[in-house]
């Protein structure tokens, strides 16, 4: 497998670690819920098979968190961004609905 | 008259006439209408837990349902390693029981699975790690389970020829479980399926789950490929595809599938006798009766369902081999493969009931699912019969994450790729 | 018979005639040529017995010409460098060769071990499976060791490989695998476009069947044209060639593995030459042009010495010069098989039959065959091979039934041809039946990916050729090539008609499937009869396909038998996955040079080399090596310098190399809030000019690190993380920045390895540190109190930070310069400190004081315990979110019952401590139900004169006092041992404040 850094260019996989589901995010800990959200950010990732998003870390890069869009029935990468970008337009669209 | 029963005499005989007096190790059973029990997966567990279901608690009206062969999944795909040798009191009981339910098993389902207690040693580097294995060989000591602190030296004398001189991290001694060893995978399923099916229960393969009944909570039966099959209670032990078949019954699981790769070498003159775990590298080796080194390191790391992994991880394990054994430097790499790991979130497995009536959920076996066989097959027959955990799986509960109940061997956390 | 070359041709082969070589098998030497393999040399030397099989034992010969021989497999070379289960068919001949037959005893000609084959009614497939149970101890005892010592062919050598292993990285636009016609052709439509090609074949002679066939293309032999095909490919810069590289799989994202053999075909490895070199691949595209593997005929003793493929035959005949027989019987399905006989007859071989499958030959062929003399059976069989060292004869049935019996000394066989498209099939790519083939060719591919030529199910010259042409040029166009098609060189054309024909079910004795594991054609019946009937259940069964060639020359053979048994078509049937390797790879290829001491990296503390100097014993602490302790001489136990470095300390001073501790620098306006975020305690409130010690959760809950943050400026903070956790903090923190909370204005810059950092420690370190700083900063407890942290100059204007910060419990400094400057650092600490009597420590030391002191470390933070477990709940913040804490209210976390930290000393002071003890109660039975917890660090306290310990224990804080048992089993340890206060020397912290 290859991914293709936003900063560094295509490295080989053991330039990467990988963290897992990026579809959920840290809850809001005021959340009355939150014990219960918690739980499910922890513990409950989605493991489908087919393109998922996660999270990798370029260890041996930049050090930049990405978003890596990839089938987990055939490892094909179709998108890679960085964390940072895609969790900012979360944050401001979560600010702008509220 | 057919040969069923496995013994001297009936090779003999069948030797006398051709072989031709076998009958096929188990029927190839179409599915009835409706079942005391369905089991989903025939792999090692689902076999076993079918086996116990009859043999103990007397449920013969039972179906195991496969969507490929009989042991297409993680049984035929693993590094046939048996041991007890665990640390946390969650597991060293449950992995005891299973270590003495394979002590007995050839005689108990007239089937040789070749369980070969050659010992499992795990090598210690350095002084933390010797007193971590002091700890861990303490606890199955307490448990009542076999357990040796070796010495350097008498790791060398076990084994003269491992990296005892040049080594970049020196063996400093190991923790041996002499009961430990290998059974020959493939045949676990096989006989499971066949003193099973002697039992009345139908093994039915090439059908795949599509579906679940479910009205009220309650579990009703399953849709299959072949059509809807009744059943009073829905067993599943599904490893690396637990997550998705749950998917059909609306349940997320603690688990990620992860592809754990595995290695076997040409057939050479057996020199490993026992198992061998490396404390420094990734890496854990066996010789098979046939010749062929077998051996395994750490999963990929990422999710996968694809069934095969990739160099960086083949390079690593083999680093790892060369490092310890400097001698199989020439003997050849023949097959490599890839088996999807249900990895729990704390590297433990789960056996228990589900939020949904009568549907049973065995998972979360992550690299360890192979030796648990036969005390899988046992607590989840007693789970679906008794509805009630057996005493020593009492701690695979569902919703241990939930509570923080965790049994985290390795104490990696929520993060399955470390496990 | 043996050692003049009797069978080598006058006027055929490639060999090169001036190049003798002398080489010795079992002992006794021979003589071949340069281009020679050891097979082709056996050969031309008249043998044909080199092996033995894997349960029966029976004699085995040559059967093919390449990487797919199950038989043929030798022990080369002798030593540490055997090489066991080596194709005597891909090995390369070299003056000075040896090679031993293996699996035999006494030897190859009388082999006692051949009884099994009289057992043979008995070792049906799957036999040990029904037996071997009774008495259940015998298993291990008995029967395995009988199974174990008849297991494995050749031996693997006694000591460590001494050769070296190299690992490269290549990119390309195009890679293409197998250097025949197809091959040379993708390769060149690429290469002249422009594109990057790598061309890998693994032979030593690029050029595949070109070589082996005596064929025609642009009016030269094909082994000609090939020739200047690759002297095209290789005067292009834009082409690498690698010869005697076998692409092993096919990896994700287009990356593919290859084993390029530098040094095989030398008696050893050139100086500074690796033996073999691993190679990555990284391909835009690939063509897969390995060619096709020939079937053999399931017929009786169809594995004697003397069967031989007939693409093999051609091979020995034409790339070899060698005549593998001198009177044959030709046994095909198929025309390519029946024309051999012109290749049979060119080199002077007798053809004795021809007998072919079909009820009617080509013409041509059938003409041809007459001429030769030969007698002809259209639609008939050789059911038996006769003879049992070597052939001696063939018993035939012919179309009528009727049997005859020729003498012959070599059966040419030939069951069609199945292609090489294994790696079509590593990324999950499926493949399909061809009925007019016979075959299963690819199917659906992997993007990027194309198969040419016999890989593809192409089997002519002509069409191998166009093929290639094509699947070169759109591989180009595929990478971002203007590839314009290439015009396709002419050649004779052939007949190429072919009838599925697997097995003989009239031969008379054991009918091979899988040669090499003895797996016959009443093996898979019986394993369809036991309702083993799925493909891999077949394999799995009988081991039919899990032998060294891969399965190659049995797969589909088997296939066929068990689709003939279930009345089901092949396609039905299935076919079994094929996974990397292609061919076997060796072990040392896949390491590379990491192994022995090159197994890791070693990180080096900026004190290394002054240390060595000064005699320090070195330990492995995950990739650093770092210093254990510092032997004066005549100190022959490690405690004794232990336990002077301690005193040293504690009645002195002393220093410690601590660079190895994660350093992270954090900055930005947003850096407090942050740490609050990351911290379990408050670090946003923390002074200017201060440091305060920190704990850090992971989001479940569980202790992930202990450290300092020490604050330089409003905006600017400097963190420390423990050695073992500097790597995984960052990426956390990384984390937590980039994902968790990119609206904060923070920066993370790791600086481990940019500070060389030393704590200095004891009563006089304020004497010492005074003389390290320059002036006029002033280190006095008023200016410079306990906790304070400062950025300075020292050593005479080197730019440093210094940290009042203390793990043994004594007055301590942390300083740290550039790490550039670290050695100097070292050196300047023991002069100036010289009149202190500075005493340097290692890290033993460094952990005595800490467990006397009470610290926590990574025995204690070892990913299962919570701040509470480690004493450090209370410095949780009640007011704030941090990372873990809402997972870490968890009841089972919360748990006030859960065991926690507490100090331990033996009742009987004289007695030792072992970390891994549990405990029990004093009059409680030792087993799991009594266990109250265990020790985790033990060290022995020369403040105390008695060894002192940690560990975690149940209900701790009521049992002081108490007096519980640490039982140590593993050890023979069971000691009596009081519940203590943690803390082993000053209790209330006043040294450390003075």
């Amino acid at each position: 497998m290859r991914i293709r850094c936003p900063h560094c260019g295509e490295r080989a996989l053991d330039e990467f670690t990988y963290l897992g589901d990026a579809s959920i995010t840290r809850p809001d800990p005021a959340s009355p819920d939150a014990a219960s959200e918690f739980y499910t950010y922890a513990y409950e990732r989605r493991n489908i098979a087919g393109p998922t998003q996660e999270l990798w870390y370029h260890q041996a890069g930049c050090h930049s968190w990405l978003v890596v869009t990839r089938d987990t029935r055939t490892h094909e990468i179709s998108d890679v961004k960085l964390a940072e970008d895609v969790a900012s337009k979360r944050i401001k669209t979560t600010a702008g609905a509220a | 008259m057919p040969s069923d029963h496995y013994s001297i005499f009936s090779v003999l005989l069948e030797a006398l006439r051709g072989q031709s007096g076998w009958r096929p190790a188990w029927r190839k059973a179409s599915p009835k209408p409706a079942y005391d029990v369905v089991l989903v997966g025939g792999g090692g567990h689902g076999l076993a837990t079918a086996y116990y279901l009859a043999k103990r608690y007397g449920l013969k009206n039972v179906a195991v349902i496969e969507k490929g062969w009989v042991g297409s999944g993680n049984i035929g795909r693993n590094t046939t390693i048996v041991r007890s040798n665990y640390l946390l009191p969650g597991n060293v009981p449950f992995y005891e029981t299973s270590m003495k339910l394979w002590e007995g098993l050839e005689q108990d389902i007239n089937y040789n699975a070749m369980v070969s207690q050659r010992g499992v040693l795990n090598l210690y580097h350095s002084d933390g790690q010797r007193d971590a294995y002091a700890r861990r060989g303490n606890a199955m000591r307490m448990h009542g389970v076999d357990a040796e602190l070796l010495d350097a030296e008498s790791v060398r004398s076990m084994y003269p020829w491992l990296n005892h001189d040049d080594a970049r991290f020196p063996i400093k001694g190991g923790l041996l479980q002499k009961r430990g060893g290998t059974v020959r995978h493939d045949a676990v399923a096989w006989g499971y399926a066949r003193a099973a099916d002697r039992l009345g229960v139908d093994i039915i393969e090439n059908t795949e789950v599509t579906g679940f009944r479910i009205a009220d909570g309650r579990i009703s039966g399953v849709e299959t490929t072949r059509g809807f099959i009744a059943a009073k209670k829905v067993g599943l032990a599904c490893a690396g595809n637990s997550s998705r078949v749950t998917a059909m019954a609306g349940l997320n699981l603690p688990i990620e599938s992860h592809v754990l790769q595995a290695f076997v070498t040409e057939g050479i003159k057996p020199f490993i006798d026992g198992v061998v775990t490396f404390g420094a590298g990734h890496f854990y080796i066996s010789q098979s009766d046939k010749g062929g080194l077998v051996f395994g390191g750490d999963l990929d790391g990422y999710n996968s369902y694809a069934q095969r992994g990739n160099l960086p991880v083949v390079e690593d394990v083999v680093e790892g081999g060369m490092a310890l054994m400097p001698r199989i430097g020439r003997v050849r790499l023949l097959r490599s493969w890839g088996g999807i790991m249900d990895m729990s979130m704390d590297g433990s497995p789960i056996i228990d009931q589900t939020p949904i009536n009568g549907l049973y959920l065995n998972a979360g076996w992550c690299y360890g699912g192979f030796k648990a066989t036969p005390a899988s097959g046992l607590c989840f027959a007693h789970l679906i019969a008794k509805n009630e955990p057996h005493e020593v799986a009492r701690g695979y509960r569902l919703d241990r994450f939930r509570t923080g109940h965790m049994i985290d061997e390795k104490g990696m956390g929520n993060q399955p790729n470390l496990h | 018979m043996s050692g003049d070359q009797s069978f080598r041709l006058s006027k055929h082969g490639l060999v090169d005639r001036s190049r003798p070589f002398r080489f010795s098998f079992d002992g006794v030497e021979h003589d071949g040529y340069a281009g020679d393999t050891l097979a082709s040399a056996l050969l031309a030397n008249g043998i044909h017995l080199v092996g033995r099989s894997f349960k029966y034992h029976r004699p085995r010969g040559i059967l093919t010409s390449g990487s797919e021989d199950p038989n043929a497999l030798v022990e080369l070379r002798t030593g540490a460098r055997r090489e066991p289960n080596t194709k005597a068919t891909t090995i390369e001949l070299y003056d000075g060769l040896e090679a031993k037959s293996q699996n035999r005893f006494p030897s190859l000609r009388l082999d006692l071990m051949a009884v099994n084959g009289f057992l043979s009614p008995v070792f049906s497939a799957g036999f040990y499976y029904k037996t071997f149970m009774w008495p259940a101890a015998f298993w291990e005892k008995l029967y395995e060791p009988m199974i174990r010592r008849a297991a494995g062919l050749g031996s693997a050598a006694m000591e460590g490989d001494p050769d070296t292993y190299d690992k490269a990285n290549a990119f390309c636009d195009v890679l293409v695998v197998g250097s025949g016609a197809a091959g040379l052709m993708a390769a060149l439509a690429a290469a002249r476009s422009g594109a990057r090609v790598v061309l890998a074949d693994e032979s030593f002679t690029l050029g595949g069947r070109l070589l082996a066939e005596n064929r025609s293309i642009d009016g030269k032999s094909s082994a000609e044209w090939a020739k200047t095909a690759v002297a095209e490919l290789s005067a292009l810069p834009n082409v690498r060639l690698l010869s005697r590289t076998t692409v092993f799989g096919a990896y994700d994202g287009g990356t593919f593995g290859a084993v390029e053999r530098v040094s095989d075909h030398m008696i050893q490895p050139a100086a500074g030459q690796p033996r073999q070199r691993l190679w990555r691949i990284v391909a835009k595209q690939v063509v897969v042009a390995q060619g096709a593997t020939e079937r053999p005929i399931v017929f009786g003793n169809n594995d004697r010495p003397g069967v031989m493929l007939a693409s093999a035959a051609r091979t020995y005949i034409n790339r070899y010069g060698v005549a593998p027989g001198r009177t044959a019987v030709v046994f095909t399905s198929n025309d390519d098989g029946a024309s051999t006989i012109n290749d049979l007859a060119s080199a002077g071989i007798t053809v004795a039959a021809l007998v072919d499958t079909r009820s009617a030959l080509p013409e041509a062929i059938e003409a041809r065959a007459e001429a030769l003399g030969a007698r002809i059976f259209e639609g008939g069989v050789v059911s038996d091979a006769l003879g049992r060292s070597r052939v001696t004869g063939a018993r035939i049935i012919d179309a009528s039934g009727a049997v005859h019996t020729i003498s012959c000394d070599l059966i040419v066989v030939s069951g069609g041809f199945s292609p090489n498209m294994q790696m079509t099939t590593h990324l999950g790519g499926r493949s399909q039946w061809r009925d007019d083939i016979a075959g299963f060719v690819p199917g659906t591919l992997p993007k990027n990916m194309s198969a040419a030529g016999a890989a593809n199910g192409s089997f002519s010259l002509a069409s191998c050729l166009a093929d290639g042409a094509r699947a070169g040029s759109s591989a180009a166009s595929g990478a971002g090539f203007d590839a314009k098609p290439i015009a396709v060189p002419s050649s004779d054309d052939e007949p190429s008609s072919v009838a599925a024909f697997w097995h003989v079910d009239r031969a008379k004795h054991k009918a091979f499937v899988d040669f090499q594991n003895d797996v016959t054609a009443a093996d898979v019946a019986l394993a369809e009869r036991e309702g083993y009937r799925s493909v891999e259940h077949l394999k799995r069964y009988t081991t039919l396909g899990m032998a060294t060639d891969q399965g190659r020359t049995s797969g589909v053979n088997g296939l066929a038998i068990l689709a003939k048994l279930t009345g089901k078509s092949i396609p039905e049937t299935g076919i079994t996955t094929a996974r990397p390797p292609y061919t076997p790879v060796s072990l040392g290829a896949l390491a590379g040079e990491h192994r022995g001491k090159h197994f890791k990296p070693f990180r080096l503390t900026p004190s290394h080399n002054w240390a060595k100097a000064q005699g320090a014993v070195f330990v492995e602490a995950g990739l650093w090596l770092r210093s254990l302790y510092f032997p004066k001489p005549f100190e022959n136990d490690p405690l004794t310098s232990i336990i002077r470095e301690v005193n040293g300390v504690r009645n002195g001073v002393g220093f410690c190399d601590v660079s190895t501790l994660g350093k992270v620098e954090v900055h930005g306006t947003d850096a407090g809030k942050f740490l609050d975020r990351v911290y379990i305690n408050m670090m946003s409130t923390l002074p200017v000019g201060k440091a305060r010690y920190g704990a850090m959760l992971r989001e479940d809950g569980i202790m992930m690190d202990d450290g300092t943050a020490a604050r330089f400026a409003e905006d600017r903070y400097f963190v420390t993380t423990t050695t073992v956790n500097a790597i995984k903090v960052v990426q956390h923190l990384e984390l937590c920045k980039q994902w968790h909370w990119p609206d904060l204005d923070v920066q993370i810059v790791p600086s481990t390895d940019q500070w060389a950092q030393y704590s200095v420690a004891g009563p006089r370190a304020r004497e010492l540190i005074s003389r390290i700083v320059d002036k006029p900063f002033d280190v006095s407890n008023e200016a410079f109190p306990y906790m304070a942290v400062a950025e300075l100059t020292a050593l005479g204007g080197l730019k440093a930070r210094l940290y009042r910060l203390s793990f043994s419990g004594e007055l301590a400094y942390e300083i740290a310069v550039p790490a550039r400057h670290g050695e100097l650092l070292a050196r300047t600490l023991m002069e100036k400190g010289a009149d202190l009597g500075v005493t340097p420590y290692g890290t033993e030391a460094l952990g005595v004081m800490r467990i006397e002191k009470g610290h926590v470390g990574g025995p204690e933070i070892n990913g299962t315990t919570t701040a509470g477990d480690v004493g450090l709940g209370k410095m949780a913040s009640k007011k704030k979110d941090f990372i873990g804490r809402t997972l870490s209210e968890r009841s089972g976390l919360a748990d006030p019952n859960r065991p926690r930290i507490v100090g331990f000393r033996p009742v009987d002071r004289a007695a030792r401590l072992r970390a891994g003890a549990h405990f029990v109660n004093r009059d409680a039975e030792p087993t799991a139900a009594n266990d109250q917890g265990y020790l985790t660090s033990v060290a022995y306290s020369p403040s105390n004169g008695h060894w002192v310990g940690l560990g975690f224990l149940a209900n701790a804080e009521s049992r002081m006092g108490e007096i519980v048992r640490a039982y140590d089993p593993v050890r023979g340890g069971d000691t009596l041992v009081e519940v203590v206060s943690p803390v082993f020397v000053d209790s209330e912290g006043a040294r450390l404040r003075v």
